[in-house]
């Protein structure tokens, strides 16, 4: 394992030194880290040069897990243990996987989320994830020579909160500090737009291996708006497998398959399918473990035929997104394709109809998201002081509270870009009420009961007065990160309840510490060791960016106010020098909360630069 | 020169002073989209990134303000009420439910336009169209009574029409989904 890079505290503030970062694509079916390296993105390439690390993860009894190659090679001879297309499982319990017969793995119905029994025991898919997000941290930090400040992961843009929080926690159960999740096909558009100088408004059509995002953005001078994004979490290049699939044991007559033959069966079925990308029919011939042998002939023509209503369903999110950002197909200057499905002809032309002009293919559209991401891990890890682009990024979804007969009142609708601050006032409907519990759910139904639980909450002690006389104000927060947190008020008591919000069935702290004890990379190391050591890695990134802060706008300050901050600084180094995680800590603390007034007018400088620099634009326009 | 001793600018001002726009209902879309960019360019909390906590904490509550004074200024309904409530008007509150007895007539006549041209398309588009000039005639009168004429109780039942029409748009663009 690499040593822990810290620098000497007391050098800590030289103005410019280089964080590793990287972003990662973690596909249903390939994933992949890229990084920014003199300037450009760059895929990592692992020692055999390969840069697309399948998505498949191999458990054998009391052995590390197999991720990748290797795993994907194992499927159809060891196909309970071996797991493949995760991501469809992430975030979901037992009962919402409409699938789940069609599944060649043992599935448990686990509290929360799916589970998978393997040789090496119950796997959640938040552990399988880790898995292979932790094989790309070992070959980013050897190929990059050193420990990795944080990552961006990329996720479809229509996951929910489940989903994301899944993907939050695998990535820290992995050892990755996480800078942010992205919207995949808002990655795509970044490195989209930069490589190719784009001015517009572009749609990013991404159709991957479990899901499909369409976004639309507005990309104006190095400021990517992303105007309203919809999908499908459930569509994919695996539903059209599947179509194959069912489509042989229909013509063979083949009862349900054996686990074994069912890989086989799968495995064919894709590799006819990107075949007939190119070729207008394929063979399909296999020997079945049961002695059964499939002879048959699959034409384009058919394949498009039963996959028809597939290709539609990829229209419907496409009309919404226009619908939501109130444009019209004429508004579009350019439709970007992402994602391996992609390359089906039937998808480019339904996309070329849709759209009435042909999408743009000039970019790898296995890699497009990965280098996207790389891009803003860059800028996130605080590599780039002054970055001369930036993004702003929407809710794929609503959000909003249950009130009465289980409806939802949509407090911060879809599309609203972020950060994002809405509140209501609600009030109470029994005389003397003295509580009040609040069910904060996500989706687009007005039932809750179609919608996704997230979190519920109470408050407590409001005065007691008539039905409808209490004022309180709920306020949701969404920031840029995409975390929701929600709070209520009593207005005229000013009694407060919050929380923030974590899903139902996201992992509690105490399961993922758990986890991390019982993962093979942090069996031996204690967990209080990473406690310090992230405490300090936090220490030493605020030195500097009070270094820097104080470097570029020093003079904002009286020289007694500079003296205190000077002070905090020296209190905070003096305890990054000791191993005292709380000391560091409270010195932190300090520091923050003497730093604010200081905060305040450097925000005010720079808005007063931007707004001048604007007016004197116009008065010589 | 020290800035220290400046007043200090308010996020909390109003949203047309935000952007250093005119009060007036008629707006030039370019120039709001423009110092929208201008503006987040400055403050959004990624562009802190390496700054202190203290400052990226302030910068997502600049940038949380900056884009609800966006939100209402780019929508013509939401900007028209806005500008009534700096007025003392609260055009949308649910005490206000006048309104003149022709245009609910005519509301309920598009509704039953609606009901049946539900799965006809034709139909559908005229009803569409109808409405998008009504639309755009309360528009009209909307930036007069407000930016020229100073007739905030009038505006208000103009925004009142606004929104019924925009209700039924939505509803008509519902039906064309369904179709
Ligand atoms: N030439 C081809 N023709 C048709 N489909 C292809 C071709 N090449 C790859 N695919 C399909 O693309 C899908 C994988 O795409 P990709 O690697 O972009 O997905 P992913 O990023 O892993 O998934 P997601 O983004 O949904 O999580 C698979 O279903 C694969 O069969
Ligand atoms: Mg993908």
């Amino acid at each position: 394992m690499a040593l822990l890079q810290i620098s000497e505290p007391g050098c800590s503030t030289a103005p410019h030194q280089h964080r590793l970062a990287v972003g990662i694509d973690l596909g249903t079916t390939h994933s992949l880290a890229a990084t920014l390296r003199s300037g450009s993105a760059e895929v990592i390439p692992d020692e055999r040069g390969a840069s697309l690390l399948p998505s498949a993860v191999r458990y054998c009894a009391g052995q590390p897990p197999v991720v990748g190659q290797d795993a994907l090679a194992a499927q159809t001879t060891d196909p309970l243990n071996t797991i493949v297309s995760v991501k469809r499982l992430m975030g979901r319990a037992f009962q919402d996987i409409a699938e789940a017969a069609q599944l060649p793995y043992r599935l448990l119905d686990a509290p929360g989320m799916v589970k998978l029994d393997t040789a090496a025991g119950a796997k959640s898919p938040v552990e399988v994830s880790a898995d292979i997000l932790r094989t790309l941290r070992t070959r980013s930090e050897a190929v990059l020579g050193g420990e990795l400040t944080g990552a961006v992961i990329t996720v479809p843009a229509y996951f929910d909160d489940a989903q994301r929080q899944a993907t939050k926690d695998a990535a820290n159960l992995s050892g990755l500090n996480v800078l942010r999740l992205l919207n995949e096909p808002t990655a795509a558009a970044i490195a989209y737009g930069l490589d190719q100088g784009a001015e517009g408004t572009y749609a990013v059509y991404d159709l991957g291996g479990g899901t499909f995002d369409l976004s639309i953005l507005k990309l104006s001078r190095g400021v990517f708006e992303v105007l309203a994004t919809s999908g499908n979490a459930r569509l994919g290049g695996d539903d059209f497998d599947q179509r194959i699939y069912a489509w042989i044991l229909s013509q063979t007559g083949a009862a349900q398959p054996s686990p074994r033959d069912m890989r086989l069966l799968l495995a064919a079925a894709r590799d006819a399918k990107e075949q007939l990308s190119d070729a207008s029919s394929v063979p399909l011939a296999l020997a079945l473990g049961n002695g059964q042998s499939v002879d048959l002939v699959l034409e384009r023509a058919a394949f498009e035929e039963m996959t028809r209503d597939l290709v539609q369903q990829t229209l419907l999110p496409c009309r919404k997104a226009l619908k939501d950002a109130s444009l019209s197909l004429q508004d579009i200057k350019g439709i970007v394709l992402v994602g391996g499905a992609t390359r089906m002809p039937c998808i480019r032309q339904a996309v070329a109809e849709f759209f009435g002009q042909a999408p743009l293919t000039n970019l790898d559209p296995d890699k497009v998201v990965a280098l996207g991401a790389a891009i803003q891990a860059n800028i996130l890890a605080g590599n780039q002081q002054t970055g001369d682009w930036l993004l702003l990024d929407v809710t794929p979804l609503s959000l909003g509270i249950e009130t009465m007969g289980g409806l939802t009142e949509k407090i911060i609708p879809r599309n609203a870009t972020l950060p994002v601050t809405r509140a209501q006032e609600f009030t109470t409907f029994k005389d003397g009420q003295t509580a009040m519990s609040f069910h904060v759910v996500q989706g687009e139904r007005e039932l809750v009961a179609d919608c996704r639980s997230l979190a519920r909450f109470e408050l407590r002690g409001i005065p007691p007065m008539v039905a409808g006389a209490a004022r309180i104000r709920v306020t949701f927060q969404v920031d840029a990160d995409g975390l929701l947190s929600v709070s209520a008020r009593e207005q005229t008591s000013g009694v407060v309840a919050a929380v923030a919000v974590k899903p139902s069935y996201g992992l509690s702290d105490g399961e993922i510490s758990r986890m991390l004890s019982e993962s093979y990379q942090y069996a031996q190391q204690d967990l209080q060791a990473r406690s310090l050591h992230e405490q300090l890695t936090e220490a030493n990134r605020m030195l500097e960016a009070v270094a820097a802060a104080l470097a570029s706008d020093g003079d904002l300050l009286s020289a007694g106010e500079r003296q205190a901050i000077d002070t905090l600084m020296a209190a905070l180094t003096e305890a990054t020098r000791g191993s005292d995680a709380g000391r560091v800590k409270v010195c932190l603390d300090n520091l923050n909360a003497g730093t604010q007034v200081f905060a305040g007018r450097r925000m005010d400088r720079s808005i007063r630069h931007a707004l001048t620099g604007r007016a004197i634009g116009a008065i010589a326009a | 020169m020290s800035e220290a001793g400046a007043a200090m600018l308010d996020f909390a001002q109003n949203h047309l002073d935000l952007f250093g726009l005119p009060s007036r209902f008629d707006m030039d879309v370019a120039a709001l989209e423009e110092r929208y960019r201008t503006l987040q360019s400055a403050i959004h909390p990624d562009r802190h990134a390496s700054a202190p906590e203290t400052q990226r904490r302030l910068a997502e509550q600049w940038a949380g303000q900056v884009n609800e004074a966006y939100r209402v200024l780019k929508s013509p309904l939401e900007r028209g009420r806005y500008l009534l409530s700096l007025h003392g008007v609260d055009a949308l509150a649910p005490t206000q439910t006048s309104m003149p007895a022709e245009f609910l007539m005519q509301q309920m006549e598009w509704r039953e336009e609606l009901a049946e041209a539900r799965g006809d398309h034709a139909a559908l588009c005229r009803l569409e169209q109808a409405l998008q000039q009504e639309h755009h005639g309360l528009l009209n009168a909307l930036s007069s009574q407000l930016d020229e004429l100073g007739q905030y109780e009038v505006a208000g039942e103009t925004l009142r029409k606004l929104k019924f029409i925009a209700r039924l748009e939505e509803e008509v663009g519902e039906a064309f989904e369904a179709w």
